[in-house]
């Protein structure tokens, strides 16, 4: 529990729940690894759940998550369809609230914020990439890249330095002025991902990134997202169904009717992605 | 990031989607166009008006009042106005004798003649005058000189012309005043030529005339004989409608109404002569108006469901705008700049149909149009507000999405 952001790694909890730990949710203040926020963990969520109603049906979509993820840490959910990994990622990427149960973002709960606060929140802390890239077609890289910074109210001139340094961190250096249609599948989700750092977010939620992507592109797009990771230090949750995507990661999480039923650290596939080699979970 | 720059950003993307979906965007203006265009046009027509019926009212000499015969009523039988011989020559002397409020009184009656100098010839107005006529209706003269009460008195064959008549009996290098004319055969000699003052709001020709003394189309003149019209100014334009019913009182003893019987004569004054004008106008200025609104209002609702049309299609781009940290009220602002870029869009090119209509008008139907710069103003401004009333509803539509649903819509 109280590991850097980068060294997760070296503790290994038991592949389960954390969701006994007494710390977690409340007492936060009084306990010691919430005094220091630089160590405390990024995200805490304590017994979610959210529920939708369907007429007068109620659909539970998550049963009681709890969940801690630590700075630098570089974790894949798993899950087959209709397991409420998507659920989870709209609440930990403050599109949607829990129905109950709570949800701490760097030290600050922010599952019960309203619609101004969240959209603050996302655009500060949070970096999406999506399946369909998602990109605002006939806008160039720059201006797609831009976006975050121009709902941050930032001078044009710094939201584009911004914009173009965001894009030169994922190989786009000099195709700043293309339009969505000139890019190849892979780069379009380059310009997503470059949209996403341009925050400089805590956490990057990445939706299948490698969805609609071949193999060649999903494997450029998972290096650009390791060495994120590895590099900078970025925190980053992905969700994906193909486990040789999931192997970047360094923390397996499996969920199953709207809870988590395996969570696990994977030493092997962490070490040997970083150095080239490739491991078959 | 300012506000100017944040709004230029925007504005600069909305005039992007309008160029993206050019067509759609110029059908979608299209009554925008039509009806800021014809209210610039209609506006500007109007206002012509007001200004040449102003302009004719100055010319027109100022605070009179007009006597017309009325309608005679003979044992059940109602005859037309003018249609009876009531005012005589000894009512215009009376009044002007007994009413204090009058400057001046005339009297005058109009019988359209041929008129014949040299091989030319021309059917015009001849207008019996007694003298104090063409002072009262500010008539001015660019060569020679008015009718004088001598003439009156001695029934001279003298007649003074206006500029049409000059135009179409004499040529260029001539010189009217001096030369004898031929009125029903009787000779004139032309004292005065009068300066000209143009077409009256009514249309006609107010220079297609020829004065002659009243005593000599009397004596000299076959069939002129009764008084048709009298005319008499006030010293002050506001003592107008107080003279009017002096005169009224005046000649109703004078013609020894009983209390019971109608008027037998008609009394107008400037001041109902120019509401008479203006209201005509302004009631044609309405209609038209009205006319425009319809077009604008249909403009608006084509702006509306463009927008509607365009919220849906962008439904995505919205969710990721609101991922991104877009606010409700970024996504509002956005779209409501669309719609009004496009009203605007639209007002612009309106403005510019609005001006060509007018000058169309000018040059087609000869009416006198006035651009004001209120008016382009005013479109302008109006324009504005169509597309910040008619954007509001899908603009707050689209501001209201569920950035997850809008991030999944297909």
């Amino acid at each position: 529990m109280a590991e850097g952001p980068n060294q997760s790694i070296d503790h290994q909890p038991s592949a389960v729940r954390q969701a006994h730990r007494p710390e977690l949710g409340r007492g936060a203040v009084s306990h010691q690894p919430f005094s220091d926020p630089a160590r405390a963990p990024l995200i805490v969520c304590k017994d979610l759940s959210k529920i939708y109603r369907l007429g007068d049906v109620e659909v539970p979509a998550l049963r009681g998550v709890n969940l801690e993820i630590q700075r630098g840490e570089f974790v894949a959910v798993m899950g087959p369809s209709g397991s409420g990994k998507s659920t989870l990622m709209n609440i930990l990427g403050c599109l949607d609230t829990p129905t109950t149960g709570s949800y701490w973002l760097d030290g600050r709960e922010v599952g019960r914020e309203g619609q101004d606060e969240l959209a603050e929140i996302r655009n500060r802390r949070i970096g999406f990439v999506f399946q369909n890239f998602n990109l605002i077609p006939r806008t160039s890289a720059l201006e797609n890249a831009q976006l975050p910074l121009f709902y941050r109210g930032m001078p044009l001139r710094n939201q584009r330095a911004g914009a173009a340094a965001a894009l030169a961190r994922v190989g786009l250096s000099g195709r700043e002025d293309h339009y969505p249609t000139q890019l190849s599948g892979g780069q379009q989700q380059r310009v997503a991902i470059a949209r996403a750092l341009v925050s400089s977010p805590s956490i990057l939620l990445a939706d299948e990134p490698t969805g609609n992507l071949d193999t060649e592109s999903s494997r450029g797009i998972m290096e650009v997202l390791q060495r994120l990771n590895q590099e900078d230090g970025l925190t980053i949750i992905l969700v994906t169904h193909e486990t040789d995507i999931a192997a970047y990661a360094s923390r397996e999480i499996l969920m199953t009717d709207g809870q988590i039923v395996r969570d696990r650290w994977r030493v092997s596939a962490h070490s040997a992605r970083a150095s080239g080699g490739v491991v078959k979970p | 990031m300012s506000v100017s720059s944040y709004v230029f950003v925007i504005v600069l993307g909305a005039f992007r989607i309008l160029a993206r979906n050019s067509l759609r965007a110029g059908l979608t203006m299209l009554g925008i166009v039509v009806g800021v265009g014809s209210v610039i046009t209609i506006v500007s027509i109007a206002q012509g008006a007001r200004f040449s019926i102003q302009a004719h009212v100055a010319t027109e000499g100022l605070n009179i009042i007009y006597i017309l015969p009325g309608a005679h009523t003979l044992g059940g039988v109602r005859s037309g106005l003018g249609s009876m011989v009531t005012l005589t020559m000894q009512d215009a002397q009376e009044l002007k004798a007994n009413l204090p409020l009058l400057l001046d009184t005339c009297w005058s009656r109009r019988d359209p003649t041929q008129v014949i100098y040299g091989n030319q010839n021309w059917q015009t107005g001849i207008f019996a005058i007694s003298p104090s006529c063409l002072a009262i209706k500010n008539w001015s003269f660019v060569g020679g000189g008015p009718i004088t009460q001598t003439d009156m008195d001695s029934a001279a064959t003298v007649a003074v012309l206006g500029q049409t008549v000059v135009e179409n009996l004499f040529q260029a290098d001539e010189e009217p005043t001096g030369s004898t004319i031929r009125i029903k055969n009787v000779p004139f000699r032309v004292i005065g030529v009068l300066a000209p003052k143009g077409r009256a709001p009514g249309g006609y020709d107010q220079d297609d005339i020829i004065f002659i003394p009243f005593s000599t189309a009397q004596r000299k003149v076959q069939g002129a004989r009764a008084v048709e019209t009298i005319a008499a100014s006030t010293h002050r334009r506001e003592d107008l409608p107080e003279a009017a019913e002096q005169i009224r009182e005046v000649l109703r003893t004078r013609h020894r109404l009983q209390p019971e019987q109608p008027d037998d004569f008609v009394i107008r004054t400037q001041l109902e002569i120019e509401k008479l004008y203006e209201g005509a106008s302004k009631t044609l200025t309405l209609f038209l108006l009205v006319v425009a609104s319809i077009s604008l209002l249909v403009g608006g609702v084509g702006v509306m469901n463009i927008l509607l049309v365009s919220v849906t299609e962008r439904t995505r781009e919205i969710g990721v705008r609101m991922a991104v940290g877009a606010k409700r009220r970024h996504i509002l602002i956005q779209f409501l700049i669309e719609a009004m870029t496009l009203s605007l869009v639209g007002g612009v090119v309106g403005i510019g149909f609005g001006i060509l209509g007018a000058r169309v008008t000018t040059v087609v139907a000869g009416w006198p149009t006035i651009i004001s710069p209120e008016s382009i103003l005013a479109a302008f401004l109006f324009s504005l507000a169509i597309g910040l009333f008619f954007g509001l509803y899908p603009a707050n539509k689209a501001a209201r999405l569920n950035p997850i649903e809008a991030l999944r819509y297909e």
